[in-house]
């Protein structure tokens, strides 16, 4: 006999967090342009701010529509909550501050997206937080650089800009030997390809601009909190994260693992980070992320769909040096991007045209369809010459050195008719060869 | 804060105040495979409204230490040593599910102790299918799972709990995990064949004397409400509140409902 079951991806997809306006009866999510919220009496308003009622009071700390989306991507992940914040990069402080301060240490994935390595390398060190970045396919060098101050592991589902496939299983278990949890930035693979809280990680962050909203119209961000980290065991055992475990002067003495047995992150990321950091989620880009995550797994598969056309195409190209892409057998992670990506490794990925600036620049220039611009997971396709762009001033043995070449380009592959994405390509290559 | 109790930690949550015993006391009790956790907001707002409040964890479950107790008598006997421990000479038993029959079990054992009974989501005989135990016994995780799908009556509780932005049936599905890594022995498996075997719900039924309440989910396929008839009909005077848009979890699905039928009730 078999027993019941979970709702599926595209219900959940379609209604997790979100029941018919209780007061309109409206089928859509509303769209809550309110700062505060009416109490309806002194001890309401009290009960509410010291958490003995679950409500609304002020829509930097929660929001109605931006609830909706939190609860949304914590179902699709997985997870046991979400929260929203005003772009990728503000949901990746949240989680790390949450847990790490002046003093503390972070282990990073080397292969990151240029956002994410200023924050540790830069911002992060001048608040006295330090990151030690590995090689992700390097095993012992993640369990090497772990310290006594360690507070958490970090990287991205598909490392940029190569591709590397993280492997969260083996990862997420060097992490849990040391009682410290796994955050992963899954932006690029989504639910949809990947959930990584069912290879290990226990937190997981998205730049929600990306292909959750899908549409290149909002900038957001969404931090998922697993649950699956028992952050009062390794209190107990290392002496870390007092900060959920021991009682919290900002909040009345309040002992974030007392309040929940599975989620203390949660409540401090959100009673303290964004509280005082306040990098919340407007209501109206909740809404137009909403709308994205609505049909996520009709994109992404069309999405994957026409990448792999692409990729095949490129592959056979004369003009074309290199592609990066997990599926190919040529990459290094092929084997353990099928066991973990069977659906698919993306949309976003790199190639090498052959020749120099140059060439790349009259590819880039050739190109009708592909929009030249600084995003990725837009249903319009993109793409990004970065030895003329984002590393300009870089010479040649600098890109190098970067996993570049002076001919690499990121493509974000979209929606459009495939052939009419391959013919767009075969002009742009064709152009970057002239005078070579 | 930790009591010994039998030897062993016995953790009780304060609601976020220190606990004191001169004020009236409530204790909540948890259901199978659960922790004090599932109480928090309710737990809270008696804590910070003129009650001392004593959510435990039973043996074997959280922060709680020694083994799972076997039936609903010892963990009524359990109880009654968590009180004398802390103090209390009376208190209001206030207890979910398997919880329930804890309370109901107390009042009997010592109906002195027991100032008013509050049973949520209860049903007596609380009887587990074959299907459940088995699951319970041999693979948790579907257990797990049966239980989480159906004591959720929607996937979108708002205001949710315990706040806003968190997945209720996520943070359920969590928790029983969270019991059953805490732990060796096959808790989930214990609790249910405590609450299959308990044969002494009537008899401690019919001699209940003090104020009782019944809040019970509309729609609850653990314990459905027609299954509450045999204690409700052995406490005529106890008052009976059905819940909207409720299923078994009801401080998840409705907690401000539950909080207030509960402290109507509590302070009347």
């Amino acid at each position: 006999m078999s027993g019941p079951t979970y709702p599926g991806f595209d219900t959940l997809a379609l209604h997790a967090g979100a029941a018919p306006d209780p007061t309109t009866g409206a089928r859509a999510t509303p769209i809550y342009l309110t700062s505060a919220f009416v109490f309806k009496d002194s001890d309401h308003a009290a009960s509410l701010f010291n958490m003995e009622r679950a409500g609304h009071v002020y829509s930097r700390i929660s929001n109605p529509t931006n609830a909706v989306l939190e609860e949304r991507i914590a179902a699709l992940e997985g997870g046991v909550a979400g929260i929203a914040t005003a772009s990728g990069q503000a949901a990746m402080h949240l989680g790390l501050v949450t847990i790490a301060g002046a003093g503390s240490h972070i282990v990073a994935s080397r292969a990151l997206y240029g956002g994410s390595q200023n924050l540790l390398a830069y911002t992060l060190k001048r608040f006295g937080i330090e990151t030690t970045f590995v090689d992700p396919r390097d095993l012992d060098a993640w369990r090497a650089a772990i310290r006594p101050n360690t507070k958490v592991l970090f990287g991205e589902t598909l490392g940029n800009p190569g591709l590397d496939v993280l492997n969260i299983p083996q990862i997420a278990a060097i992490a849990h030997e040391h009682y410290l949890p796994l955050m992963v930035d899954s932006t690029f693979t989504t639910p949809y390809l990947l959930r990584p809280f069912e290879h290990g990680a226990d937190l997981v962050f998205h730049s929600a601009t990306k292909f959750l909203c899908g549409h290149g119209t909002a900038i957001g961000g969404l931090l998922v909190d697993g649950g699956t980290f028992d952050w009062q065991q390794a209190y107990e055992k290392t002496g870390r994260f007092g900060e959920l475990c021991e009682p919290y002067d900002g909040f009345h003495g309040m002992v974030f693992s007392e309040e929940s047995s599975v989620a203390p992150f949660s409540l401090r990321a959100r009673r303290e980070g964004l509280r005082d950091f306040g990098a919340v989620m407007s209501p109206h880009n909740a809404f137009a992320i909403l709308q994205g995550v609505e049909t996520l797994a009709l994109r992404m598969e069309k999405h994957v769909a026409n990448t792999r056309k692409v990729v095949e195409f490129l592959v056979a190209h004369a003009a074309v040096e290199s592609v990066s892409y997990p599926e190919l057998a040529s990459h290094p992670d092929h084997a353990l991007a099928k066991t973990l990506l069977p659906k698919g490794c993306g949309a976003v990925f790199s190639f090498n045209i052959k020749g120099t600036r140059a060439a790349g620049r009259r590819f880039v220039e050739a190109l009708s369809i592909f929009s030249h611009l600084a995003n990725v997971g837009d249903a319009k396709s993109l793409v990004i010459h970065p030895a003329s762009t984002t590393h300009f001033r870089v010479p040649p043995e600098q890109l190098v050195a970067a996993g570049m070449t002076e001919g690499t380009m990121r493509l974000s592959v979209g929606l459009e008719d495939v052939d009419d994405l391959i013919d767009d390509l075969g002009r742009g290559l064709k152009a970057s060869q002239k005078g070579a | 804060m930790l009591l010994n109790i039998d030897g062993h930690d016995a953790y009780c949550y304060a609601g976020g105040k220190l606990f004191d015993a001169t004020l009236p006391t409530v204790v909540f009790i948890h259901g199978a495979q659960n922790d004090h956790s599932v109480w928090v907001l309710q737990t809270r707002y008696f804590a910070h409204h003129g009650f001392g409040v004593l959510a435990v964890d039973l043996p074997g479950h959280g922060r709680s230490k020694g083994a799972a107790l076997t039936s609903v008598e010892a963990m009524a006997g359990w109880l009654l040593r968590v009180l004398d421990a802390a103090g209390v000479q009376s208190a209001s038993l206030i207890g979910h599910s398997m919880g329930s029959l804890i309370a109901l079990e107390t009042q009997a054992k010592a109906p002195a102790r027991v100032a008013k009974l509050a049973l949520v989501g209860t049903s007596y005989p609380m009887k587990v299918s074959d299907t459940l135990l088995n699951a319970a016994l041999n693979d948790e995780q579907s257990a797990i799972d049966m239980v989480n799908i159906w004591s959720h009556t929607s996937i979108a509780q708002k205001p949710s709990f315990p706040g806003p932005g968190f997945y209720a049936m996520g943070g359920g599905q969590r928790l029983m995990q969270h019991i059953s890594r805490h732990s060796d022995e096959k808790v989930f498996h214990i609790d249910f064949s405590a609450c299959n075997a308990y044969a002494n719900g009537e008899a401690a039924a019919l001699a209940v004397t003090c104020p009782t309440l019944f809040l019970l989910g509309k729609r609850d396929m653990m314990t459905p409400p027609k299954a509450t008839a045999t204690l409700t009909k052995a406490i005529p005077t106890a008052q009976v509140v059905q819940l909207e848009h409720c299923g078994h979890a009801l401080m998840a699905e409705q907690p401000d409902a539950v909080l207030d039928n509960l402290y109507r009730f509590m302070t009347r």
